[in-house]
């Protein structure tokens, strides 16, 4: 094993395919333990929800799922290439779809184009403002930033349950917890934008922040800031970028876009603010981040890989009678293989024994 | 995928949302028979019955059923995926078995017509959509019994999942047999807001032990509580759900468990026979969908058959649990003497009664 001079840009793009290749094979090994037939749970997993015989109800699924993981890992990476670790984007999208929520269930019963657009930003303040917490504490008192954003989820969801049990509470729901069903609340629905197709307002937003990230990373002096202050700190600092402020512009950034999703999501998808409303989109969102390699476009297709392992998973888990928790298995393995393979980037292996010098 | 095979993807999307109700497929003449778990089977509770409900459909048909479920399904979005997957793949009957899978399972039986649904704890029908639940409160009137004679420091610990209806109910039927039993009782609660968390359960049970329970309720699904119970030592517990044997005879003195067998088999008849119908179906003790586990030689004989005797009293209908007098928390008359309370207030309930010296989150 030896360093390479500079990491492998062919491995740095075969190095995911390898991993997932890799997970095949791992999570083959452990279908076979549990006595299914590894080719079928396999081909199950990656197969059915794309080609199969119903593709036409889960392809539209793997946007509905796929949409809030690469908006929320869009944000992550951005603070991620800069060093700034925001762990809390599950409580930045709880945050997010309780103030979208909240706007939408004020204005309820009435029927008006602009309450739904207001959501919106309500939503993106909402995440925004969650996430500047860690990052004004850590301005002013140099607190760490991964450990409170972290702690702020645990914040975040016991407001949510005091949401879901108080002041939204659903008058209409016979003392059970939950808020109104915003499907059923036109003005407030982020309905599918082509019925049945999956393609709803949050889908449309991340793919607007994938290309807005490249362009960003790629064209605007920010961009420019964020890979150098990554990369070279002390670097960064004598080029003119103020560190403080581009904590606070990441961790400002990545806040919204998750505020973005959770506002979708409750307007979408889930439908009404209940207490189990977060089902963990923040943290799967920083694994898409790392499977993506940090880049737009590759968050994008590490999102839709992700989404595939749910829904794909989820059938066998049905069809195949495979536990859950295998499931959840095979999920890690891949960030872990995935981990693991990177090591090709940074190091070559050598066959040959190295050369015993004076 | 290529732009084609997404274009064809989207066609077929289009053709779909032209057609609003997708056809169930029809695979063989198996009666193929869905079920959505809120946990794990392994929890050794709630879904752990419902399992041994579904493994005894197989037991019972053999050949003419095929069962498939999904264990640990989230509630909401997650579960219209998980429920619409198991109608697509030609199941004829689904349980959804959580409370909080109930917009979920409407959406999808209005999308299913010829699919049947049967939607456990909840409250909304539709004609292919049954609710079923068990009146488990009446178990906890026993259990509340027990708890009353056997603690010692007069505290009793309740573990809170959700601050439902269903959850209140088990508060308080607890609570007034309890007090019957023993007038200086007092009952401290805690709300874990989960069914199924070994880590929080085990928190919410030394934290009670903590403040002085010797007794210790739950309405929570692990057996986290019991394992705590019995590393504090001289802690008693009753198993929720399922029987929670593995801790007898102490700290595990006795158990309600769910019996979903003898439903989820005449239900499966039903759809086999062509008769099913949609109904709400809210059985007890008697008819043996909630039945009283073991009490062990941990309790007096005295209470034991004390507890007994309640436990025939509720099954013959005889005497019912929320039986006047009884007021409400705040002071307010509730129940009169002699009076019982109906359904419908019970289905819905949102307060505690008198002597409660706690509040219901809001």
């Amino acid at each position: 094993m030896e360093k390479r001079p500079q990491p492998s840009r062919r491995w740095l793009y075969l190095s995911p395919l390898l991993a997932v290749v890799v997970t095949m094979l791992a999570g083959g090994a452990l279908f076979a333990a549990l006595g299914k037939n590894p080719v079928e749970a396999i081909a199950t997993i990656f197969w059915e929800p794309l080609f199969g015989e119903f593709a036409f109800y889960y392809r539209p699924q793997l946007l509905v799922k796929g949409a809030p993981l690469v908006l929320i890992a869009i944000g992550l990476s951005l603070g991620f290439r800069a060093g700034v670790w925001n762990i809390g984007a599950e409580g930045q999208y709880i945050i997010g779809a309780l103030a979208g929520a909240g706007v939408g269930l004020a204005f309820f019963p009435l029927d008006a184009w602009f309450i739904f657009p207001l959501m919106v930003i309500a939503g993106a303040l909402g995440g925004l403002a969650w996430g500047m917490i860690p990052g004004l504490l850590k301005l002013r008192f140099g607190t760490n930033e991964i450990l409170v954003s972290l702690m702020l989820v645990y914040v975040a969801e016991k407001l949510l349950a005091a949401m879901a049990l108080g002041p939204m509470k659903n008058p209409e729901g016979m003392g059970f917890p939950g808020s109104r069903n915003l499907q059923q609340y036109p003005s407030a629905h982020n309905a599918d934008l082509i019925a049945d197709t999956g393609m709803h307002w949050g889908v449309v937003a991340a793919l607007i922040a994938v290309i807005f990230a490249y362009i960003l990373l790629g064209r605007h002096v920010l961009g420019y800031q964020i890979r150098l202050t990554g990369q070279a700190p002390r670097a960064a600092r004598f080029a003119g970028v103020n560190p403080a402020r581009l904590a606070l512009f990441c961790l400002g950034i990545s806040g919204a876009l998750a505020g973005l999703a959770g506002m979708f999501e409750v307007s979408g998808p889930a439908g009404q603010v209940s207490i189990d409303f977060n089902v963990g989109y923040g943290f799967t969102a920083i694994i898409v981040a790392f499977l993506g390699r940090l880049h737009p476009f590759g968050i994008a297709l590490a999102g839709l890989l992700m989404a595939l392992t749910y829904i794909g998973g989820e059938i066998a888990q049905s069809n195949l009678g495979l536990p859950s928790a295998a499931i959840q298995m095979f999920q890690g393995m891949l960030l872990f293989f995935l981990l693991a393979v990177d090591l090709l980037t940074n190091y070559r292996l050598r066959l040959t024994p190295r050369p015993e010098t004076a | 995928m290529t732009l084609k095979t997404i274009l064809t993807g989207a066609t077929v999307a289009l053709g779909l949302a032209a057609g609003a109700v997708i056809p169930a497929q029809a695979q063989d003449d198996k009666t193929k028979v869905g079920f959505i778990y809120v946990g794990p089977i392994g929890d050794g509770g709630w879904t752990y019955e419902h399992n041994e409900g579904r493994l005894a459909v197989e037991e019972h048909f053999g050949d003419q059923v095929e069962t498939v479920y999904q264990e640990s399904v989230p509630e909401g979005a997650d579960a219209t995926r998980a429920i619409t997957q198991m109608a697509l793949n030609g199941a004829d009957l689904i349980f959804t078995t959580s409370f909080g899978y109930m917009d979920a399972t409407l959406a999808v039986a209005e999308k299913f017509p010829d699919v049947k649904f049967e939607h456990a704890t909840g409250y909304k029908t539709a004609p292919n959509l049954s609710t079923y639940s068990a009146r488990f409160y009446e178990g906890r009137a026993i259990q509340g019994h027990i708890a009353g004679k056997m603690t010692e420091s007069n505290i009793v610990g309740y573990i809170a999942s959700y601050p439902i209806p269903e959850v209140i109910r088990g508060i308080n039927a607890a609570f007034i047999h309890a007090r019957k039993a023993n007038p200086e009782v007092e009952f401290k609660i805690i709300w874990a807001y989960t069914w199924f968390d070994p880590a929080k359960e085990a928190d919410a049970a030394t934290a009670l032990i903590e403040q002085g329970a010797d007794v210790i309720l739950q309405h929570t699904d692990s057996t986290a509580p019991q394992a705590a119970a019995e590393k504090a030592g001289g802690v008693v517990t009753f198993g929720q759900a399922s029987d929670m044997a593995e801790y007898k005879p102490f700290p595990r003195v006795s158990s309600i468990i769910d019996d979903w067998k003898p439903y989820y088999i005449a239900r499966t008849q039903a759809v086999i026979d062509g008769t099913w119908e949609s109904h709400q179906v809210w059985d007890g003790i008697g008819p043996g969908m909630v039945a009283i586990g073991e009490i062990t030689d941990a309790v007096p004989a005295e209470v034991k058959q004390e507890a007994l005797a309640l436990k025939d009293a509720i099954a013959s209908g005889e005497y019912h649990p929320f039986t006047g007098p009884l007021k409400k928390q705040d002071g307010s008359d509730w129940l009169a003497e002699g009076e019982t309370a109906d359904d419908g207030t019970l289905l819905g309930m949102d307060f505690y009664v008198e002597g409660l010296d706690a509040d219901i989150p809001q």
